[in-house]
């Protein structure tokens, strides 16, 4: 079983766009697991109209609770924490949620046992049907910590599944950004395919998400969104990529049927264009590049 | 005022309209913070020189291995899991560690000593009259959160109550967006009339209004005709829309080669002065909502 992974660096350069149509076309000879990855902000199911099979719990890490009947007011708390997330009120401290990091500094320096640890319901995760086989997806709540532990929890149970059901790929539609989901999405992958635009920004972050997965030694392969939109900027991004060794294996030009796509549930594939066509072109690439045959 | 610019929904235009709100307002020498350290871009169009630079380290244990008894506290303690004890072997995973300093504090042979580890850098610098500072995670490390706390601390110490402050989130919604909110007074959500973009401004709304409880303002970018979700649902939800950039292929190319926005349409300069002023409404009308809650509860 092989894994995909597709990132970006930058938001919004069609990570999920190119996904669903991925998920269309590997569909088509292989049998396929898919997970996303981004759980702050989950779209591919919006593409795909997954009917979910089970809703579980996520239980992320614990917060500080300061009981305010047996506080005594000392302070030793707010000196040890580290985070600005003890404030106090009035004659007693309180903590506030969303700066605590959950460390556990102040319950152990407390000298009347005043604090607890509590854990927290941060989010939930659903196992769902599609029509191109099995998601896995999440939501992490509103501004709560440990994405890349929620990330690690889809991955994992969307490789179990594709283990269990011996199916040929996981594909996993990944987050934006470098840092903590980011790394979660890309361990274990056999390919990490980054989607980028011809922008100053575009090309900015593609050279820092390579260096993120040149680093933790997985193989990448670069896909350009929007080509069209600057010449100049595409042929820019082709030249660093050389200098990193690594394969550009499609120009997707700027096409607003990709808008209208989302926008009626299909993947862009599902439908006659330029856009489709430089899609199927570099799935090809990168079944070869993943070192899969086809099924029959 | 302190404004932050967000999205849930990456590549939907934070960084185009913060950049052309500084450059409007650069009469009033405003403040400009990247705080979207994982992909910080902000300086590809403001090109600011930089004066200053800093390193941002978390302090990570160190063990003494003359002192420790591998007695097992530490990893006990710690809640992260940075710290595993192996036969007789302390390991330390520094990606892992916040940087809490529980370990050296409760090591009952004193065996544990603090180093500071690099993950980042911050610096600052001028563009013209805008004062210009961002933070850059190092690529492999993970934590973003402690690079914007640096750098709010560093610029934000001295007061800047008479100056437009315009704080830059990365997408999303998790921790480093709400560390960039934290105490900004006003929220501008930058959103695109798409489901993706909806499904994520939904998402984006929750955190800085329902968890924050901050007034948040809307600017629909790349608008068409094409999906009328978004307007929707900012209706049933009282949420104002400020600002409508159309989906115009010339913005677009503009943008792609590093130009402004108010460079490209010279007529966006008052527009921007215009969402600005419409900010700053929102938030003393916040401040207001927020003392008569706090006299109702007294």
């Amino acid at each position: 079983m092989k894994q995909l992974v597709i990132l970006s660096g930058k938001g919004g350069t069609g990570k999920t766009t190119v996904a669903a149509g991925l998920a269309h076309l590997a569909h088509q000879t292989l049998d396929i697991v898919l997970a996303d990855a981004d759980v702050d902000a989950a779209n591919l199911g919006l593409v795909l109209a997954p009917v979910v099979v089970e809703t579980h719990d996520f239980t992320g890490g614990r917060i500080a609770e300061i009981d305010p009947e047996t506080c005594i007011g000392c302070g030793q708390c707010a000196e040890v924490c580290r985070f600005d997330a003890i404030l106090q009120a009035g004659d007693v401290f309180v903590v506030d949620d969303i700066a605590c990091e959950g460390c556990a500094a102040c319950h152990y320096v407390c000298p009347v046992d005043a604090i607890r640890m509590v854990s927290q319901h941060a989010g939930r995760w659903f196992n769902a049907d599609t029509r191109y086989g099995p998601l896995y997806h999440a939501h992490l709540f509103a501004g709560q910590e440990n994405s890349g532990k929620l990330v690690t929890l889809v991955k994992q149970q969307g490789r179990l599944r594709a283990l269990d059901d011996g199916a040929d790929l996981l594909l996993v539609d990944g987050p934006p950004g470098i840092g903590c989901p980011v790394i979660a999405a890309l361990s274990g992958a056999d390919l990490a395919l980054i989607v980028t635009e011809p922008t100053i920004s575009g090309a900015h972050d593609m050279e820092r998400i390579l260096g993120v997965a040149a680093h933790f030694k997985i193989p990448t392969a670069v896909m350009i969104n929007k080509a069209d939109l600057s010449a100049e900027q595409s042929d820019a991004i082709e030249a660093t990529c050389a200098t990193h060794d690594v394969p550009v294996i499609g120009r997707l030009p700027y096409d607003p049927n990709v808008t209208v796509s989302m926008v009626r549930g299909q993947p862009i594939t599902t439908a006659e264009g330029p856009v489709s066509t430089a899609l199927r072109e570099a799935w090809l690439v990168l079944r070869a590049q993943l070192d899969m045959g086809s099924r029959g | 005022m302190k404004l932050a610019v967000a999205s849930g929904k990456g590549g939907t235009g934070k960084t185009t309209v913060a950049v052309s709100l500084a450059l409007s307002l650069a009469d009033a020498s405003p403040l400009y913070l990247d705080c979207d350290v994982e992909e910080p871009n902000a300086a590809l169009f403001l090109r600011p020189t930089m004066e200053e630079r800093r390193e941002v380290s978390l302090l990570i244990p160190e063990i003494d291995t003359d002192l420790c008894t591998a007695c097992g506290r530490c990893a006990e303690i710690c809640e992260y899991h940075a710290i595993a004890v192996i036969g007789e072997e302390v390991l330390v995973f520094p990606e892992l560690c916040h940087g809490c300093g529980s370990c050296t504090r409760l090591c009952p042979e004193g065996a544990i000593h603090e180093v500071p580890n690099v993950i980042g850098s911050i610096e600052r610098g001028q563009a013209a009259t805008i004062s210009f500072a961002h933070g850059t995670l190092n690529i492999g490390e993970p934590m973003a959160v402690p690079v914007i706390r640096d750098l709010k601390r560093w610029m934000l110490a001295d007061d800047t109550r008479n100056r437009p402050v315009i704080l830059d989130a990365s997408p999303g919604a998790s921790c480093p967006v709400v560390e960039t909110m934290r105490g900004a007074d006003v929220v501008l959500l930058v959103t695109e009339p798409t489901p993706f973009g909806l499904h994520d401004l939904r998402v984006a709304v929750e955190v800085a209004r329902d968890e924050l409880k901050l007034p948040v303002g809307v600017v629909i970018n790349r608008d068409s005709i094409i999906y009328g979700g978004v307007d929707a649902y900012c209706e049933a939800e009282n949420l104002p829309i400020l600002m409508r950039i159309p989906l115009e292929r010339e913005i677009a190319e503009g943008i792609a080669l590093g130009k402004p926005l108010i460079a490209i349409h010279l007529a966006y300069r008052e527009r921007f002065r215009d969402l600005w002023r419409s900010l700053e409404r929102m938030s003393m009308a916040g401040r207001d909502a927020s003392y008569t809650r706090k006299a109702q509860r007294s």
